[in-house]
């Protein structure tokens, strides 16, 4: 593509140098796709799709180099809905900043704040109890099934299936349900605390998760009924996206996208955090590393978070406390704060200062969220704030994978596999 | 499975002393210090040598220090085979933050390094692509930084508000 045609004719109004710059970049790129050059129709084009396009599951912005139909390389532009969260966080103390994480990956927000919780609690050296541990991943695992359904419903119906949407709503709205029970909130809910949890199951919580559990299999198998041998959806995603183990894992990819390739790497089984390691679960992985096989891990992976949630309820303690009873590293129960001295004293004390791990602690730790390894890199400088806060979000490896995928791919199949990689951008841009 | 000390016996082995510095007794977890100019070296054995197979690098930060005037950049190594964990690190002074880039090993270090570049201004020698990612081309400053202040307008439109 002729760029000092672009520029010198039309220089676009809006961000002119960064545009310039993304279509430099995009002309620089090295890519591997074969050119039929005997096009007589000279049909090559950049396309731009997005930031603002119904099917990018956000403001995301791919330029694309095309030939025909096919895309022969192409870029991604991010950044539109960067926060600076990371900023933030080195102005807020530990807890403060949890709220944040929850608008990060906004489908699976219980899975950030483990996410934070366990990596503050690793440099602060704070053990929390069991039955907390065992509610993180009861909640965890329901917030993978919910990031999975939406998942679901709009990967099917950017393959042409609009009712689908409706069923898995119908499914994740029983699942707000559950955290409103639980955390007082359906979508944003900071339930966990540094040190443990906010509060206990309550009966109705528990009664509402194992009606959940019981009847959400045959959902399941209905769905897969639908879908399995369904000509238009298999033909629609078999063989589309495709990318090989060796490529995936040095482009880092993660999560189920990379189990699609046949890679088995899962950090609950990998480096088992909570009490994954006592819990009795397959890590779905397929070989063909194509959007389909995306799809069956996916699915999979609902029904064995089912089977962990089972496992749970049988597993943890009957009772017991759900906090750390130590008022320099979480906050009191409310009891004390409403009918104590000292109780307020360190409630006003860990709202002020907040936990403070030792100086020059660090530790990077990661989770399996819903999207892929979720990690949080703290270093501490021994106050009540983080030194730096760095997130290693899984939709930004995810999308930075989709810049080689989409490479040989045909226009069409754009939204389908974007859909099948699953990003978030409040995730990606931070 | 190697402890970080078992691979730094074996980097001292291949690459001499001075360039590697070992951190045994961190509050957390121990690392390497590595010698800018010799990270690509260091990352190359590391993925390729038998035993070691660091074939994933799981994250890359950017770090500033600002008592010490320095900007720094830490790597998260896994390896899924071998399925040991590895820290490395790398110090350069504030005013000439260059280090080499690790995107021929792994090409996840792509994004995050510019993403580096575009938090803290930490230039990466060989990077293919080397713009910014989440702020626009034209920004001003580097924002992770700690005396960053916000430009006051971009593009007339006034920045804090």
């Amino acid at each position: 593509m002729d760029t000092e045609h672009f520029i010198s004719k039309k220089r676009p109004s809006f961000f002119p140098d960064h545009q310039e710059a993304i279509y430099k970049s995009l002309e620089d790129k090295h890519a591997t796709v074969e050119v039929d050059k005997s096009d007589p129709l000279s049909t090559r084009m950049t396309l731009n799709m997005g930031p603002q396009h119904p099917a990018t599951h956000g403001v995301l912005r791919v330029l694309m180099e095309l030939d025909g139909e096919s895309i022969t390389k192409c870029r991604l532009d991010t950044g539109y809905l960067h926060r600076g969260i990371e900023k933030m966080a080195e102005n807020k103390t530990y807890q403060e900043f949890m709220p944040y994480t929850d608008r990060m990956d906004y489908l699976s927000p219980y899975s950030n704040n483990v996410a934070l919780c366990l990596a503050v609690e690793r440099i602060a050296k704070i053990e929390s109890p069991e039955r907390a541990n065992y509610i993180r991943m009861i909640c965890s695992e329901l917030s993978r099934i919910s990031s999975h359904l939406l998942w679901l419903g709009t990967m099917i119906m950017d393959a042409g299936a609009i009712s689908f949407f409706i069923w898995t709503f119908r499914e994740r709205e029983k699942i707000y349900d559950i955290f409103d029970e639980v955390a007082g909130h359906r979508f944003t809910v900071s339930h966990s605390r540094i040190g443990g949890i906010n509060n206990d199951l309550t009966p109705v919580a528990v009664e509402k998760i194992r009606k959940f559990i019981r009847e959400f299999p045959d959902e399941l198998k209905g769905w897969h009924k639908l879908l399995d041998r369904n000509r238009i959806f298999v033909d629609r995603n078999d063989g589309v996206g495709a990318i090989g183990h060796e490529d995936a894992i040095d482009i880092g990819l993660t999560g189920p996208a990379l189990r699609a390739t046949g890679i088995a790497y899962d950090i609950r089984k990998f480096e088992p955090y909570l009490h994954y390691d006592q819990i009795d679960f397959e890590v779905p992985t397929r070989t063909e590393g194509d959007n389909l096989a995306r799809y069956y891990c996916r699915m999979e992976e609902m029904a064995e978070s089912i089977r962990i949630i089972e496992q749970c309820f049988d597993k943890m303690p009957k009772s017991g406390p759900v906090r750390v009873d130590d008022a320099k590293k979480a906050y009191p129960s409310k009891d004390e704060v409403y009918y104590s001295m000292e109780g307020l004293i360190h409630d006003f004390l860990m709202t002020d200062t907040g936990v403070c791990p030792p100086e020059g602690a660090e530790a990077y730790h990661a989770v399996e969220a819903p999207k892929g390894e979720l990690g949080f890199y703290i270093q501490s400088d021994g106050t009540g704030h983080p030194w730096r806060l760095k997130i290693k979000s899984p939709s930004f490896s995810n999308l930075q994978g989709l810049e080689t995928v989409l490479d040989g791919e045909m226009v069409a199949d754009t939204v389908v596999i974007i859909g099948g990689m699953d990003p978030v951008m409040g995730d990606s841009d931070k | 499975m190697k402890s970080t000390e078992e691979i730094h016996k074996l980097l001292v082995d291949q690459f001499g002393e001075e360039t590697l510095e070992y951190k045994p007794d961190e509050k957390v977890d121990p690392w390497i210090v590595v010698a800018a100019g010799k990270i690509q070296e260091v990352a190359k054995f590391l993925r390729d040598e038998t035993g070691l197979r660091f074939d994933s690098l799981m994250c890359l930060s950017g770090v500033h220090y600002e008592k010490e005037e320095q900007l720094g950049v830490t790597y998260h190594l896994a390896s899924t085979s071998e399925k040991h964990k590895l820290t490395l690190k790398v110090l350069m002074p504030q005013e000439d933050a260059q280090v080499q880039s690790v995107e021929q090993i792994w090409k996840t270090a792509d994004w995050h390094e510019r993403e580096a570049f575009d938090m803290f201004g930490i230039r990466f020698e060989g990077h293919p692509d080397h713009r910014r990612i989440l702020c626009p081309d034209d920004w001003e400053g580097y924002p992770l930084r700690k005396d960053y202040k916000v430009q006051e307008f971009y593009r007339g439109m006034k920045v804090e508000y």
